[in-house]
């Protein structure tokens, strides 16, 4: 495999100054796409989405396409958009929020005139608070240009927009979680069955919940087709996508790449993208799609950036984050740290994730720092168990959402990988790696 | 009922068990007899699946998974697990985290030996822990109302008390605070939960997170003894488990009664038991003597209690006898009571009432709803009281319907009521004007055009009113709950409001809403002028009655305010008090005075010392709820029972032994020597009460109570289990709630069967409408005069200084501030400020308190509360007899 | 202790009238109410409580949920270090040893002089600038030591003042336009809409009948 060419779909804007304007957006076809969809049949332009194959680019990689076909009708119903990108070592959306918010609302409206909405939120993590103030500042500059608002651009549609801030809380990017948080809510998830969104959603109404970087992609796809964009990539995994790139490479950062067609060596190693590991040295492992995911080694490398392929080996391209970890990484350390993200993050709803996460968070700590015994290391595995029974992928669970059971992942991973540092720390009362 | 055709078939471990769709997993396997564990379920709440406790295998077209039975409905076909290997795993996994930081400090909690915890984890949990860190530490217990303690580190975070705060009452004091493992229940600092449902958390709470402070260490649920009966500190009549401990009562708690409480209590009612060893507890009989009164022998008190009643009876006629109170009364006692007053003095001067309720026919010749009625309608109109002060637990079963929209509000009030803001449509009221605003309404719906103008209030009210209401076709689905809407007014207006309802909503059905205690029960028993046992007036049934016992009185007797009124004017000669007290409760306190002053005897029977006791001539100490048993008819006309507990305390008798033996004295014999008889004689003679079985008092069986006029002869036992975490074998459950084997009990309940019902030689009509008079006069008899031009109104709370509550000190505190709700734009005219201290003027005192703006005040009126100050509310209002009473309002 | 001002107080309500449901508002209220105050006086959240109808249990139950809403006073700067895993990588739990070291304080703490709040974060979706740092919300890194105490050095010295707001500022842009359309006029338009094709469908079943 090679790393492909193609004109940037997404990003082609954010490498441009000041591309946060309207100016600036409107130089580099701004607004056309809209223009274009709205001379079209709702209808049609949710079926170039659907022949698009556009997987959602939140995490669980569901087609666009099919998700607004299931969006039961009402008299009233919303789209909302989750901006809420908190999934460690993912930084797309705070990418594109902050230099192309434009193409957010954009992407947004398009959606909302296909699916019969007359009011659509986008939901911008809150942390991204330049990010934020870039979104409604263009929100203000969209209205004013007539892109929102009343009978947009003469076509009779009508669109009314609110940009929502998060307020910090990482299970709020859960879809139904980040619903009841724009409700003014704590954010729970809710059970599914019966509150899937398309059906009982915001304010109990069918809702689309759509991810920032997904609706990003509609502008393109109005202009050139959804079968331009199905032409890219290969199979389920059309188009191209944002990868999120960090930890031990040398040029760490967010790069649109083909699907299907670039293998994650290419990824961490052309000097175009990640650049290879820092100082020369050897891969130990790396998380293929965020902390939620199961991690790889050396040996799956040459794995295609496929959803597929990806989930067949037993993890998940996810929120499209790599993170490389080198041979002098302690994998004891890492998973620990993620475990204690988990716990610090449970919304506390469901007892085994609330309790678990910070029970395994402890005893993880505690083999890292030396005080382990042996049993712990079963211990944490049970615990983990009793989150996801089996430790299977995809995973079972016994709580509401997929927290619980993502935070068997990295430990399960870590001790099956590496089960040798567990007894060395255990053995030796320290880390080795410190 | 024919099982219905669209029933599922599941299977529940392998048996299969018939299933309505919809059903939860967690309903069907307990009705096939499968326990399935759970903390955050609770039956009367919506399933929030959060603990996961209740986690089951189901079969699906993807391989068997595990769900929360408590979310989960069925659907045909489900095959379900509640013991496979990987359900157990997840029970035991699940108790394994709840008790990672749970402190199992059980041999000091209250809740040990009845707690769901502790006997889940012996049933389903892991045997030992496997953690080697500390627990969660928190400061504990800390106290978030004057009733409620929260102690953390119990806490499983289950929700079930937020959501009850929330969901049931309305009222979100307590949230969740703090996130994942650090969350916690917390209230708003300087805010306490101040609900008058708090102690409801307690009940619920399946650990010892939260605690009653009036309960804490008071006894261990292995010591308790508990009887079903019913609380009798309002006229809704939920029903209780009485727990003992060494012969004192300790605790109340909600039994789940479909048709009443549905576990529910206030906390006035749960609570209330603390009077019983207060210190103004009157124990011995007693005479007053030089001023004083005196301990004396029952024979002592009862011969010359039956003394002065005879001479008065001999020099001035029965005439000269008057018997006011008996709400407290069971419905025995009052019967007891009525034939002393009717049949053997001779005097129809009875009044239960004491001048603040309704017209007896009003409250019992109306269609009656009974309280499913009322939570199944889909209309329903309230005027008068805000029903969570005057009927707590009839406020709490409606108040979710309403909010969820499953029942449309009109209501009519004097000022915004707990139920304003779920309320289609809001019509302020002030009184007299009831009627005329009432046919505004109803012509608005039949289309007589600006129907609703010229009355002073806004027609769009009114025009959302009419559209909640819809047509005046077939009304059965509405129903109207009616009281009073001010404590110190007739209710002439509101009984003009109320026919004009009946005639035009064909159908339609009425609760009347009395406050006291049992004076349905007592009204049903004949204590009202003109009225006899078994609703039944003394014109219909004199001749009846006088063939059974021998005498009745020839004449129509007076009310409670005619009573007072000939005694003040020294033509009454004897008052004997029936657990009331005239000076406290009556709308004209002066009067009220006055009366007992100028009374010659005043034969005062009760169980606390009250401000009336201070004129009486001869103390009968009656016995209190746990310490009599008998029944209570409540507001819907249901019959329960009420049971005794303890034994009495001092010499206190029950009342019907007192009555019986003061008829001895008088020379008659009523014919009672035990409860028994009494019971047997209302179920022959009385006639809405004819065929009821004798035993009803003597049952000791959970279940629905019956409904009067007795129609039909089995009752249906539809009672759910009294406490959701049930769970058979273990015997903790049987301290909490009610007892399993009576609430499971599969047997129907028979309270009557036809061979008992006797042969009625006469036939004697209940009171219906057109007992009701007709002939109302509307005209306020006084006028607004200068300054004194706002029209008095003054509401009632829960909490206020009456004597049961008064002589509780965790009641004390939550007694309220004197409030003066006035509309904000008089208000403004008035110059004054919300929060304001102010003063209000009336006939001759002044009253002071501090301002609520209230925008469904009615512009020409102000809102104050009865008994909750010491500065005495009736003193503004002029003579009671005028129906209309006017103040001042200054800085 | 303060009340939302006035001002605010309005502003606040041109948020409320943003959303089909009041609760909806509470917390971009909060985010506001820190604005003035840098965090969530017991005064603000009774105003936010009167203004999103519900009570003030439940907007501080819910604040507390989210890690950006402070019940409790914070420095002028809140400075955030992730250690989270892409940055944890690049030695960010050095550097927030480091931090405590130069500050005084832990993880948690604020300064004696009411300066600076230290906060362990997750991430912060800056893992390409591990390890990442956010003051008041706003972004720096990669930083090492030097580059932290420099950092600290600047905002004492007011440098940074364009770029990091005072505590509790989410956004410097406010909304400028209300909602076009009126809920009311949604709901009727909707009607409308869904009549129109119902009519157009019952129209075009008969014509197939017909045909």
């Amino acid at each position: 495999m090679a790393v492909t060419s193609f004109d940037p779909i997404v990003s082609k804007r954010l490498r441009i100054p000041n591309s946060h304007t309207l100016e600036v957006y409107l130089s580099n076809d701004g607004y056309v796409g809209l223009k274009k969809a709205l001379s079209m049949n709702p209808e049609d332009v949710a079926s170039e989405v659907m022949t698009a194959s556009l997987l959602g680019r939140g995490g669980a990689g569901f087609p666009a396409g099919r998700k607004w076909a299931m969006l039961k009708n009402d008299l009233v119903k919303y789209l909302v958009i989750n901006g809420d990108e908190s999934e460690p070592a993912t930084f797309k959306d705070h990418e594109l929020v902050e230099k192309d918010p434009h193409q957010i609302i954009e992407g947004t409206i398009i959606a909302a005139y296909a699916l019969g909405v007359t009011q659509a939120f986008i939901f911008c993590r809150g942390e991204f608070a330049l990010g934020f103030e870039r979104l409604q500042s263009a929100l203000n500059e969209a209205y004013e240009y007539g892109a929102l608002g009343r009978d947009i651009f003469g076509s009779g549609f009508s669109l009314d927009m609110v940009i929502h801030p998060g307020a910090g809380a990482y299970i709020c990017g859960e879809e139904t979680a980040l619903l009841e948080s724009l409700e003014g809510k704590r954010g729970y998830p809710r059970i599914k069955p019966p509150f899937f969104p398309a059906v009982i959603g915001l304010y109990g109404k069918p809702t689309v919940v759509n991810n920032m970087e997904t609706v990003s992609n509609l502008p393109w796809i109005v202009i050139n087709g959804g079968a331009a964009f199905a032409a890219l990539g290969e199979g389920s995994s059309a188009g191209t996508r944002l990868f999120a790139l960090s930890g031990h490479v040398n040029r760490p950062g967010w790069y649109e790449i083909e699907m299907a067609k670039t293998t994650f060596r290419d990824l961490i190693e052309h000097p175009d993208l990640g650049g290879g590991i820092r100082m020369g040295r050897s891969l130990k492992a790396f998380i293929p799609g965020g902390v939620s995911a199961p991690w790889f080694g050396p040996n799956e490398m040459d794995m295609p950036l496929s959803q597929d392929a990806v989930a067949q080996a037993g993890s998940m391209l996810g929120s499209g984050s790599v993170v490389v970890m080198d041979e002098t990484t302690c994998p004891v350390r890492a998973a620990w740290r993620i475990t204690k993200f988990f716990s610090r993050e449970s919304c506390g709803q469901c007892t085994p994730c609330r309790e678990g996460s910070g029970w395994i968070e402890r005893t993880m700590r505690r083999i890292e720092l030396g005080a382990g015994r042996m049993e712990d290391i079963d211990l944490v595995l049970d615990a983990c168990d009793n989150i996801s029974p089996g430790l299977s992928w995809p995973p079972k669970q016994t709580t509401i959402c997929v927290l619980g059971p993502s935070i068997p992942s990295s430990v399960n991973s870590a001790i099956t990988m590496f089960r040798d540092d567990f007894v060395a720390h255990i053995k030796d009362g320290k880390c080795n790696y410190a | 009922m024919p099982e219905s055709n669209d029933k599922i078939t599941v299977t529940v471990d392998g048996n299969e068990v018939r299933a309505d769709p919809g059903e939860l997993i967690i309903e069907v396997a307990e009705r096939a007899g499968v326990f399935v564990p759970r903390f955050c379920y609770h039956p009367r709440m919506k399933p929030v699946g959060m603990c996961r406790m209740c986690l089951v295998e189901v079969s699906s077209p993807r391989g068997p998974s595990l769900q929360p039975a408590c979310f989960v409905p069925v659907a045909d076909g489900m095959e379900i697990s509640t013991e496979s290997q990987s359900v157990q795993k997840a029970q035991n996994g699940v108790l394994e985290y709840l008790l990672l930081n749970h402190p199992l400090d059980c041999p000091v909690c209250d809740k040990g030996g009845e707690c769901p915890l502790q006997d889940q984890t012996l049933a389903y949990g892991p045997g030992e822990s496997r953690q080697v860190e500390e627990k969660r530490h928190f400061a504990k217990p800390i106290p978030i109302s004057t009733l409620v303690e929260l102690d953390r580190e119990r806490c499983i975070q289950c929700s079930r008390c937020t959501r009850f705060a929330n969901e049931i009452a309305g009222e979100a004091l307590i949230d969740f605070f703090g996130r994942g493992e650090d969350t916690e229940v917390a209230i708003f600092p300087g805010k306490p939960f101040d609900s008058y449902f708090a102690g409801n958390t307690v009940q619920i709470c399946p650990v010892g997170a939260l605690t009653a402070t009036p309960y804490r260490f008071k006894a261990r649920p292995w010591d308790l003894e508990q009887v079903e009966s019913t609380c009798t500190l309002c006229s809704v009549g939920c029903r209780i488990a009485v727990q003992s401990s060494a012969n004192e009562v300790v605790r109340h708690l909600g039994i789940d009664i479909e048709s009443v409480n549905h576990s529910w209590l206030c906390d006035k009612g749960r609570f209330g038991y603390l009077a019983m060893r207060s210190e103004t507890r009157i124990l011995e009989p007693s005479l007053r003597e030089n001023g004083e009164l005196v301990e004396v022998s029952w024979t002592d008190a009862l011969e010359k209690a039956a003394a002065l009643i005879s001479e008065a009876k001999l020099v001035h006629g029965p005439q000269a006898i008057g018997f006011i109170g008996g709400a407290r009364l069971t419905n025995e006692s009052a019967y007891a009571w009525t034939k002393v007053a009717k049949a053997v003095v001779a005097t129809d001067n009875t009044d239960a009432q004491l001048g603040d309720g309704m017209p007896a026919e009003l409250v019992l010749g109306l269609p009656r709803a009974t309280i499913s009625d009322a939570c199944k309608a889909k209309k329903l109109i309230v005027i008068g009281e805000d029903l969570k002060e005057v009927a707590p637990v009839l406020f709490l079963r409606l108040r979710p319907l309403i909010e969820e929209g499953k029942i449309d509000l009109v209501e009519f009030s004097t000022h915004e009521t707990s139920l304003s803001k779920l309320a289609k449509a809001s019509i302020p009221l002030v009184p007299g004007e009831i009627g005329t605003r009432v046919r505004a309404l109803i012509g608005f719906i039949k289309g007589t055009k600006d129907a609703g103008e010229g009355i002073g209030i806004d027609v769009q009210e009114i025009k959302n009113a009419s559209q909640a209401l819809g047509s005046l076709e077939d009304n059965s689905d509405l129903v109207v709950i009616f009281s009073n809407s001010s404590a110190i007014e007739n209710t002439q207006d509101l009984q003009a409001g109320i026919l004009a309802l009946e005639e035009s909503f064909k159908n339609a059905k009425f609760m009347p809403v009395l406050r006291r205690s049992n004076i349905f029960g007592a009204l049903d028993m004949g204590l009202s002028p003109n009225l006899l046992p078994g609703r039944v007036t003394l014109s219909g049934a004199k001749e009846y009655y006088k063939k059974q016992w021998g005498s009745v009185p020839e004449k129509s007797g007076m009310s409670a305010l005619e009573m007072l009124k000939a005694a003040s004017e020294s033509k009454l000669k004897v008052l004997v008090l029936l657990g009331c007290d005239p000076i406290s409760d009556f709308p004209d306190s002066k009067l009220a005075k006055d009366a007992l002053l100028k009374v010659d005897t005043v034969i005062f029977v009760d169980s606390l010392a009250n401000s009336s006791l201070d004129y009486a001539d001869i103390v009968l100490p009656a016995s209190m709820d746990s310490e009599r048993e008998g029944s209570f008819t409540n507001l819907e006309g249901r019959i329960s029972r009420i049971s005794k507990k303890v034994s009495a305390l001092g010499s206190s008798w029950p009342d019907w032994a007192i009555a019986s033996e003061l008829a001895d004295a008088l020379g008659e014999d009523l014919g009672f020597g035990s409860l028994d008889d009494i019971a047997k004689e209302i179920a022959r003679l009385a006639p809405a009460y004819q065929g009821l079985r004798s035993t009803l008092s003597l049952r000791s069986e959970v279940d629905e109570g019956i409904l009067l006029p007795v129609t039909s002869t089995k009752v249906e036992i539809k009672r759910k289990q009294g406490d959701p975490m049930v769970h058979l074998g273990l015997i903790s459950v049987e301290h909490q709630g009610a007892p399993l084997k009576s609430g499971a009990s599969n047997e129907p309940g028979v309270y009557s069967d036809e061979k008992q019902k006797p042969e009625i030689g006469s036939t004697v009509s209940l009171i219906s409408k057109s007992d009701i008079k007709s002939d109302i006069n509307l005209e306020p008899e006084t006028e607004a005069s200068g300054a004194k031009s706002l029209r008095l109104v003054v509401t009632r709370r829960l909490f206020d200084r009456g004597t049961q509550i008064y002589n509780s000190p965790f009641f004390r505190e939550l007694i309220s501030e004197q409030e003066v709700r006035i509309h904000p734009e008089t208000a403004s005219s008035l110059g004054i400020d919300n929060g304001g201290k102010v003063s209000i003027s009336g006939e001759s005192k002044k009253v002071s308190g501090l301002v609520v703006l209230d925008n469904r005040v009615d512009q020409s009126g102000v809102v104050l509360t009865w008994n909750v100050s010491e500065e005495d509310v009736r003193l503004l209002a002029s003579d009671s007899e005028k129906s209309a009473h006017w103040v001042e309002v200054e800085n | 202790m303060a009340h939302l001002s006035k001002e605010l107080y309005e502003k606040c309500k041109s948020v409320v009238a943003l959303y089909p449901e009041a609760r909806s508002a509470l917390i971009p209220l909060c985010h506001m109410a820190q604005g003035q105050e840098g965090w969530l006086t017991s005064e603000a959240i009774e105003d936010i409580a009167e203004l999103t109808g519900v009570t003030p249990a439940e907007v501080r139950g819910t604040a507390s949920f989210y890690d950006m809403l402070h019940l409790e006073p914070v420095g002028k700067y809140v400075v955030a270090m992730c250690t989270n895993i892409a940055c944890m990588l690049n030695g960010s739990m050095e550097l927030l040893d480091h931090a405590e070291e130069k500050l005084g304080i832990s993880a948690g703490g604020t300064t004696s002089d009411g300066e600076f709040t230290l906060e362990e974060s997750e991430c912060l979706a800056g893992c390409d600038k591990a390890p990442c740092v956010q003051v008041n919300h706003r972004f720096f890194g990669p930083l090492d030591n030097k580059g932290f105490d420099q950092l600290l050095d600047d905002l004492k010295a007011g440098k940074l003042s364009d770029d990091v707001p005072s505590h509790g500022v989410l956004s410097r842009v406010d909304r400028r336009f209300p909602l076009a359309l009126s809920p009311s006029e949604v709901a009727a338009e909707r009607a409308e809409m869904e009549n129109a094709k119902s009519q157009r469908d019952e129209k075009r079943k008969v014509s197939e009948g017909a045909n």
